[in-house]
């Protein structure tokens, strides 16, 4: 619509003028008082800087905003000039409110407005503890239900941990500059309260080529820092530099730049981290290592007081350190799915077989985290669901999705003892997931495909949980779910749980194009799927649907009904109390 | 269900198609089995893996500086004009173990081929022949970071 919007007024109204310049913030952006941000004009031209006039309600910018002014002649890309710019780095804006800002340079001209938000000086709640499982969707949750509790005759033989905590709102996760979205604007809008743009954590994007030097929003673990003394968590299944444990605390146009990621990591020093990605922590020279630096922060973490873990046992260990800062790498990537950790020993758990679950990390972080008397943030990411999700590997998505409903259960404990904790349970983007019924092995015939129940003929599956652990004694059982994504590259439906290790449905080619992976051709019963998607596409893609948020415990009722993921901030600082200084 | 093993499916594959084809791939005919002890599969790269780095296998060590032949699976090129490309144990897809930026998996080889050869078929086992080399490697205009490569390599389909 802005850029529609924006067409149409150039052609229609300012026939003949030069397109709007672009200023960051965007329009309609909501800030937290004394919330540091980079304020950005980028003019379509090169202007002079005596022509440049901006106004923030109707005063002139550098008194309000108050901060030295960055006027760069000519911003280039590689081909050519894109045009003047002028930037303000570390803005504060104190007063709640609403600020217009008028810009103007030669014939372009641009009006926005920002809300400006303050918090009560009490915060609600001492504790948040901010449950996300990447990717997850509807179809994940009942899934869940179905293969860990079981139903019969319609009703769930049980509930799960997430079942019980109330569902808030529906949360809105397009991004600035697509109406879809991925795990790093996304992420990035609920640890900011500003939305961005594909790929962007803690910046906008603004249109130079450098990643490093957009503008920039100030996180959620920056602003604990600011103004709190509360103790961080982040624990993630993926690597810690992935985009949704760096939204906590990064700032790049590129969620790729995770070596620069890991240092922003340190910068911010999160007392608890735990999850996967020691690749980045190890100097170049260190076989493993994914840096091109020779900085060692597996060494300096240590300097820093971090107790290391690299093990389950290890990481028992630290629990009883005492130290008060933890530094937990199980994976030199991402870490396995609960699925192969626990049951199967496929994908790397040959390599790494000493990497906790989310729950034991989950546990040992809220131990450590709630020692201190201020308070902490916990941010639990179930990364997994949203990593099997893409390779359409349902059984993994949906173990996972069980594993994060027992690190729930972990939290909601904590919460029932500690009840100055607010919960969120969330994901951060949708997939494009169903359930359609069931495939029933008893089926008559060879074909699998007419071996998929619909409607009545889907009968319940017959996954079992005898010995009680809440995961299905086996996912290969003969009557079992049916789930489906609605996009896809070429591949192979097996109708059948991929028991050897994580499904990986189509391929490469030289011309770059994703078919079909032959290695599932000859599975009996296989059907050749055609891709709907691009053939660039590897993988199922996120879906724009909403995300169901849900919370419980103080501060919970700032979380209603349909929110734009950036308001999802706002109420978190509302119950932080984020506007007001806590150190004193 | 065992076919669905990448590795073991791959290795079944590569065997029933050498049977199959081995007179006509005079590379893989030449060089017969005489060098066998200097092949080296991705399962023998490293002698240890931990979180805190990886360490290269007593073979490897070994094999440092010497004639090899390796099996595994040509990845598309990062560039068209790229002077290397990587080898890797299963076909390039997406990589469930690597993040959506397409990491590449620790276990990769960076091929520089002697003479160019015409790019084949992903999908496609090779197999690479050359000299082994170990050590960190920047490759001067790509900037790719490297551990292991084939030097002055080769390579034909099997």
């Amino acid at each position: 619509m802005r850029k529609l919007f924006s067409a149409l007024v150039a052609t229609t109204i300012l026939a003949g003028a030069a397109q709007a310049a672009e200023v960051y913030p965007l329009d309609r952006a909501t800030i937290l008082t004394g919330s540091p941000f980079d304020f950005k004009v980028e003019f379509d031209k090169v202007v002079k800087p005596e022509d440049v006039k901006i106004t923030v309600n109707g005063q002139d910018y550098k008194a309000t905003l108050g901060k030295e002014v960055e006027f760069v002649a000519e911003e280039k890309n590689k081909e050519k000039v894109l045009g003047s710019a002028v930037i303000l780095r570390g803005v504060t804006l104190a007063k709640a409110g609403d600020y217009k800002v008028e810009v103007a340079a030669g014939s372009e001209t641009k009006t926005i407005t920002w809300n400006v938000y303050g918090t009560p000086e009490q915060a609600k709640a001492k504790n948040v503890i901010f449950l996300i499982a990447d990717g997850l969707s509807v179809a994940h949750r009942t899934a869940a239900r179905i293969m860990s509790k079981g139903m019969t005759e319609g009703k769930a033989n049980g509930r799960l941990n997430m079942d019980d905590v109330p569902p808030a709102a529906f949360i809105g996760t397009s991004a600035t500059d697509a109406v879809a979205t991925d795990s790093a604007n996304t992420m990035s809008a609920y640890m900011t309260g500003h939305k961005t743009a594909v790929n962007a954590i803690g910046v906008y994007a603004d249109r130079t080529p450098a990643s490093l030097d957009d503008p920039k929003v100030e996180t959620l673990a920056e602003a604990l820092r600011r103004q709190t003394k509360k103790s961080i968590g982040i624990i993630s299944t993926a690597e810690l530099q992935d985009a949704t444990p760096a939204a906590v605390v990064a700032h790049t146009r590129k969620r790729g730049d995770k070596a620069e990621i890991n240092g922003m990591l340190f910068d911010v020093k999160p007392d608890v981290l735990l999850g996967g990605g020691s690749a980045y922590f190890l100097p170049q020279a260190t076989a493993g290592s994914k840096r091109k630096d020779d900085k060692d922060y597996i060494a300096m973490f240590k300097d820093a007081g971090y107790t290391l873990a690299t093990s389950k046992g290890e990481l028992a260990t630290a629990a009883g350190s005492n130290t008060g800062k933890i530094l937990g790498l199980f994976h030199t990537g991402n870490m396995d799915t609960t699925l192969d950790r626990e049951f199967l020993k496929k994908g790397t758990v040959s390599k790494f077989p000493e990497q906790p679950g989310l729950v034991e990390m989950t546990k040992v972080a809220l131990d450590n985290l709630s020692k201190n008397p201020e308070g902490f943030f916990l941010m639990v990411e179930a990364a997994n669901v949203d990593k099997m999700s893409h390779p359409l590997d349902w059984d993994r998505a949906v173990i996972d999705t069980i594993e994060f409903d027992k690190a729930i259960g972990v939290a909601r404990e904590f919460a029932a003892k500690n009840p100055d904790t607010l919960i969120i349970v969330t994901g951060d983007h949708t997939h494009g997931v169903s359930i359609i019924g069931t495939v029933d092995d008893e089926k008559p015939g060879t074909e699998m495909r007419e071996k998929v129940g619909t409607y009545a003929e889907a009968g319940f599956p017959n996954y079992e949980d005898k010995d009680g652990d809440g995961y299905p004694d086996k996912v290969d059982v003969s009557r079992r779910l049916f789930l489906n994504a609605n996009n896809g590259p070429d591949h192979y439906e097996t109708f059948r749980p991929k028991l050897d290790g994580p499904f990986a449905p189509a391929i490469q080619n030289e011309k770059k194009e994703y078919i079909a992976n032959e290695q599932y051709k000859d599975v009996p019963g296989a059907v050749l799927v055609s891709g709907i998607i691009p053939k660039s596409a590897d993988s199922g893609v996120h879906a724009v649907d909403d995300v169901v948020l849900q919370a419980e415990g103080p501060g919970a009722e700032g979380f209603r009904g349909y929110m734009e993921q950036s308001d999802v901030y706002k109420a978190l600082a509302e119950a932080f109390a984020l506007g007001a200084k806590q150190t004193n | 269900m065992n076919k669905l093993h990448p590795a073991r499916f791959n290795r079944r594959q590569a065997l029933t198609m050498t049977l199959g084809l081995v007179s006509g791939l005079p590379l893989l005919a030449a060089a017969g089995r005489a060098e066998a002890n200097n092949d080296i599969t991705f399962d023998e790269l490293y002698g240890k893996v931990s979180v805190l780095g990886l360490e290269f296998s007593d073979k490897v060590k070994q094999l440092n500086g010497k004639e090899i032949a390796m099996r595994g699976f040509m990845a598309p090129p990062l560039k068209a004009e790229a002077q290397f490309f990587v080898l890797t144990e299963i076909p390039m897809s997406i990589c469930p173990f690597c993040s959506t930026d397409s990491d590449w998996p620790d276990n990769i080889v960076v091929v520089y081929l002697g003479e160019k050869q015409t790019f084949t078929q992903p999908s496609q086992t090779i197999e690479v022949r050359g000299k082994l080399e170990m050590g960190s490697w920047t490759d001067p205009e790509t900037g790719f970071v490297s551990l292991l490569r084939i030097r002055q390599a080769e390579y034909a389909t099997v």
